[in-house]
């Protein structure tokens, strides 16, 4: 090390020498030579913000929370818009969902929160294994694995005790996105969800779906969203219906608002995936909002 | 080995004149920036800053990855890239200028020497002509740079929204500390 130092040395002084001192250049020459030394080293580099918060409308989007930041999720829907003036077109009515996340790695999240609907508590794990970049050695896309557990406490009077197993519904979900510009981003999540109980003989316990979703921002702070979910062929894709989701994103300091229109009433996917049951075109729309609130628990470095 | 160091340098000052040593340069220098208010402390790291400094010729260049800046809040750190500072459309901050009234002499004396810096900042897209004292400082072969400055997020067309308008100072303080190895003559030829 101090040998090639020296060498060098000798060789500027040498150079010096012969040459005289340095005669000035303009400007542009030390940019251009520091632009040259920095492309050569473009390091890897993520691209932020693909979608604005943990969740597209119902479902998971593939950001996490920070490393040491703790999410909390406020998600409710009201009754369905074409309930008439009676149920002040839904506003009378309400479902809820309070949930905790929270970003133990950069990569990896865990979760948990409870619906008011079929009193069901859930968990999840969520892993970044893919994550857009640009510079050397990029990803086209971000890829984020979902597994979630819920486990519905809902007490079945008449009929035989349910065991606990029959009261759980697993998902596994593969949330693949990428941000088109920074305006535009889109999602596609392939989805398998398992049911150790259904009611009747036909009744799927494995369900597949596939879901669509992007995200357009139509100014810094707002965005427009849309999710569809589609149920692969099968009993459920014909008793149910595909999930549908509009709305759009709200950002302030730090919070999230989302708001939107969905013909599912639940939040988490064991019911929007394989129960939802309203006809967005005839009206069975629940309003509805998410309000993320963000909490840094630990620093990031 | 050194012989052919020796050549190859001498080669390449034939060839290149303007790139006789004088010139220090880095990819991993550290800019600091810090906002103070009573409701909030925000500090943000950057420690792949780029940077040529030529103290024979008085020239200075920087650029600043804006993606690369570290905060302490996940949250902070996307509203910095997405809303505040558009990253992803002014990907760096640059900084090109040159030393006032400078002469490369000094640096033999020990310590830090004080210099005056004057030239165009570029930060989110809006470039401005600064004028910012600095300390430079030769310290075996490598060349240290240090500087302190403020900078008003308004006077680059940085909004911020109303909401948190009170948790981020009015002007932010930057330090910059660099530690640049000489660039090497055979550099240019390798």
């Amino acid at each position: 090390m101090t040998s090639t130092a020296t060498t060098r040395r000798l060789a500027l002084g040498l150079a010096a020498t012969l040459l005289g001192a340095a005669p000035a250049r303009a400007q542009t020459d030390v940019l251009q030579q520091l632009n040259q030394l920095t492309r050569d080293s473009l390091a890897r580099s993520y691209v932020p913000a693909t979608f604005k918060g943990t969740r597209i409308i119902n479902g998971h989007s593939i950001e996490t929370p920070g490393p040491g930041s703790l999410v909390f999720l406020i998600s409710h829907r009201f009754g369905r818009l074409n309930s008439g003036a009676y149920a002040f077109f839904g506003l009378d009515q309400a479902t809820i969902r309070l949930g905790l996340e929270y970003g133990l790695t950069e990569r990896l999240a865990v979760g948990a929160g409870r619906s008011s609907l079929e009193k069901t508590v859930d968990g999840f794990l969520k892993y970044k294994l893919l994550r857009q970049s640009t510079g050397a050695g990029a990803e086209p896309v971000s890829v984020t694995l979902l597994a979630t557990a819920a486990l519905t406490s809902l007490r079945f009077a008449p009929e035989p005790a349910r065991t606990m197993a029959s009261r759980l519904t697993y998902t596994y979900q593969a949330l693949i996105a990428r941000k088109l510009s920074p305006e535009l981003a889109v999602q596609l999540m392939p989805t398998l969800l398992h049911r150790y109980y259904v009611e009747r003989r036909r009744d799927q316990n494995n369900v597949y779906a596939l879901g669509l979703a992007a995200r357009q921002k139509i100014s810094k702070r707002v965005a427009l969203t849309g999710e569809y979910y589609y149920l692969l062929p099968g009993a459920t894709q014909d008793d149910y219906r595909n999930a549908l989701a509009l709305g759009f994103d709200i950002e302030t300091g730090g919070h999230v608002f989302q708001l939107h229109f969905t013909n599912s009433q639940g939040m988490i996917e064991k019911f929007f995936i394989p129960q939802t049951q309203g006809n967005f075109l005839r009206g069975d729309i629940y309003f509805g909002f998410n309000i993320a609130r963000s909490f840094q628990l630990r620093a990031q470095h | 080995m050194k012989q052919l160091l020796i050549l190859l340098g001498l080669l390449g000052s034939l060839a290149s004149p303007a790139l006789a040593q004088a010139r220090y340069f880095t990819r991993t220098g550290t800019i600091r920036f810090f906002s103070a208010t009573p409701f909030e402390d925000i500090e943000a790291r950057n420690q792949l800053v780029g940077a040529v400094v030529d103290v024979q010729a008085g020239q200075v260049a920087f650029s600043v990855p804006m993606k690369e800046f570290k905060f302490p809040k996940t949250l902070m750190q996307t509203h910095f890239n997405e809303s505040y500072v558009e990253s992803e459309k002014y990907a760096a901050a640059t900084f090109t200028g040159r030393l006032v009234d400078f002469d490369a002499a000094t640096l033999a004396g020990a310590g830090p020497q004080a210099v005056q810096v004057e030239g165009d900042l570029t930060i989110h897209g809006v470039t401005r002509r600064v004028r910012v004292p600095g300390t430079l400082e030769r310290q075996g072969n490598r060349l240290l740079v240090g500087a302190r400055f403020a900078v008003a997020p308004a006077d680059y067309h940085i909004e911020i929204p109303a909401l948190v308008r009170e948790h981020l100072a009015k002007s932010v303080d930057v330090t910059v500390a660099l530690t640049c190895d000489p660039l090497p003559l055979i550099s240019s030829l390798k």
